[in-house]
């Protein structure tokens, strides 16, 4: 899905926790997951100036899980450990978004390159 | 040597919008109830006099032509006037297609070498339809746009601020708290502060999704605001998901009082304002 306007965001999570929702994730894991999904979604919406994202039902084992890949064309993060640190922030905000959606999820992927653009790969385990 | 469809159709300019005519007003999703049969006899004349009037040798091929520009125009205005006035697809779109069936008709009466006929009608046939994916296209954003609307006037109806007591208001957040939906919900709670002179405000967030930094920063900025004000808010409505998901990505809501339930936030309220709530007949025992 196309993310280029704020409104976007909202059938993006709506996908997301129907998905969710269908491979039986408990209430907790989906706030979870739909809140890493909507930091995700405003920051490539707020410095990449949109993105787009796809979202995948995995499994491993027994376990089933949601996959998200969020891949924009914006500017890139220069420092990524700085990126990952509570409360920096380039834009005036808390800062909490990469590290507080790390925390959120079960498996946390960061690729960025200065001019290319970023890439995002967040999973969460149905009981993770 | 001019295209033979072009030199039929030109010249039936007439008979062909008479067919058209007669197609679109026999159609059973004929809305008068939306559009007089007049108004719509002079727009179907206006689109054909700017198709029939660009239709070229060098154009019958290529819809995206410039020549088109104004039967784009034309067809583009239509179809969003259409969607805000509440015609189905189905409705919009015999409009353009009932055009091809009148077009093909005359081409049909007129043409009488069957391998000519075929050739013609296809190219017609490929030139209609890319103007139906235009009246699609401009349909759907004619509907989006007044989705946007109904989405403005949604978020500004679904904050009301209420006075649950004397000194005391409540406002029920439902939906999403975005950037400009939290400017609609401060500016009413502070005006409301202003106006009823109270001291407390409580804002529930039971119908709010997911609380993530952005939200978070809403509510602390909106708390701010209210204290600047001289009262104090209490955030109600935390639901046990959301207050696990708010910890987990490490937003600080220490320095806002926070309840579970309105409920308890109207008791902490009443405490604040040194009020009790006792059963009436317990208030009898006393004063007896
Ligand atoms: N998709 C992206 N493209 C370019 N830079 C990004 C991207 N995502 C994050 N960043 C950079 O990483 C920094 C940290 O991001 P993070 O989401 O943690 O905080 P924030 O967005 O600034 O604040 P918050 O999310 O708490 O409102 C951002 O300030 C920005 O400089
Ligand atoms: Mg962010």
């Amino acid at each position: 899905m196309t993310i280029v306007r704020e409104i976007d965001v909202i059938p993006f999570r709506n996908r997301l926790k129907e998905i969710a929702i269908k491979i039986g994730m408990s209430l907790v894991n989906q706030t979870k997951i739909i809140t890493a999904a909507s930091e995700l979604a405003r920051n490539m919406l707020k410095y990449a100036n949109g993105g787009n994202v796809t979202i995948e039902v995995v499994s491993k084992g027994r376990e089933n899980g949601v996959r998200l890949v969020f891949v924009d064309e914006g500017p890139g993060i220069k420092d990524i450990s700085l990126a990952m640190k509570d409360g920096y922030s380039t834009g005036k905000s808390l800062g909490l978004g990469l590290p507080g959606t790390k925390r959120l999820v079960s498996e946390f992927q960061i690729e960025s390159e200065v001019g290319k653009g970023t890439k995002v790969t967040v999973t969460k385990w149905k009981n993770g | 040597m001019k295209n033979q469809s072009i030199k039929v159709l030109q010249g039936k300019k007439k008979h062909v919008l008479e067919t058209w005519m007669k197609f679109q007003l026999s159609d059973e999703s004929l809305r008068e109830d939306l559009m007089s049969n007049e108004e719509l006899r002079i727009q179907s004349e206006e689109l054909l006099d700017a198709f029939l009037t660009n239709l070229k040798d060098d154009t019958i091929d290529d819809p995206k032509s410039s020549a088109f520009e104004a039967v784009v125009d034309i067809l583009s205005g239509i179809s969003i006037s259409r969607a805000k006035q509440g015609f189905t697809p189905r409705e919009t779109g015999i409009y353009i297609f009932s055009l091809k069936d009148a077009l093909l008709n005359i081409l049909q009466q007129e043409i009488k070498d069957p391998q000519e006929l075929y050739v013609q009608s296809l190219k017609i046939n490929k030139l209609i339809d890319s103007f139906g994916v235009v009246t699609f296209e401009t349909f759907i954003k004619g509907r989006e746009e007044v989705i946007l609307r109904q989405t403005d006037e949604i978020s500004e109806i679904s904050t009301p601020v209420i006075r649950v007591w004397d000194g005391i208001l409540a406002l029920p957040i439902i939906g999403t708290l975005d950037s400009s939906r939290t400017q609609v919900v401060m500016e009413s709670l502070l005006q409301e502060i202003v106006e009823t002179g109270s001291s407390i405000a409580i804002l529930d967030i039971s119908g709010v999704p997911a609380v993530d930094s952005l939200v978070a920063q809403h509510l602390i900025k909106t708390v701010s605001a209210t204290r600047l004000m001289g009262a104090e808010c209490i955030i109600s409505g935390i639901r046990p998901e959301i207050a696990q998901t708010v910890v987990h990505l490490g937003i600080d809501l220490s320095q806002v009082i926070t309840k579970s339930s309105l409920a308890s936030a109207l008791r902490a309220a009443f405490q604040m304002l040194q009020l009790t709530v006792v059963k009436k007949q317990r208030v009898q025992s006393i004063t007896e």
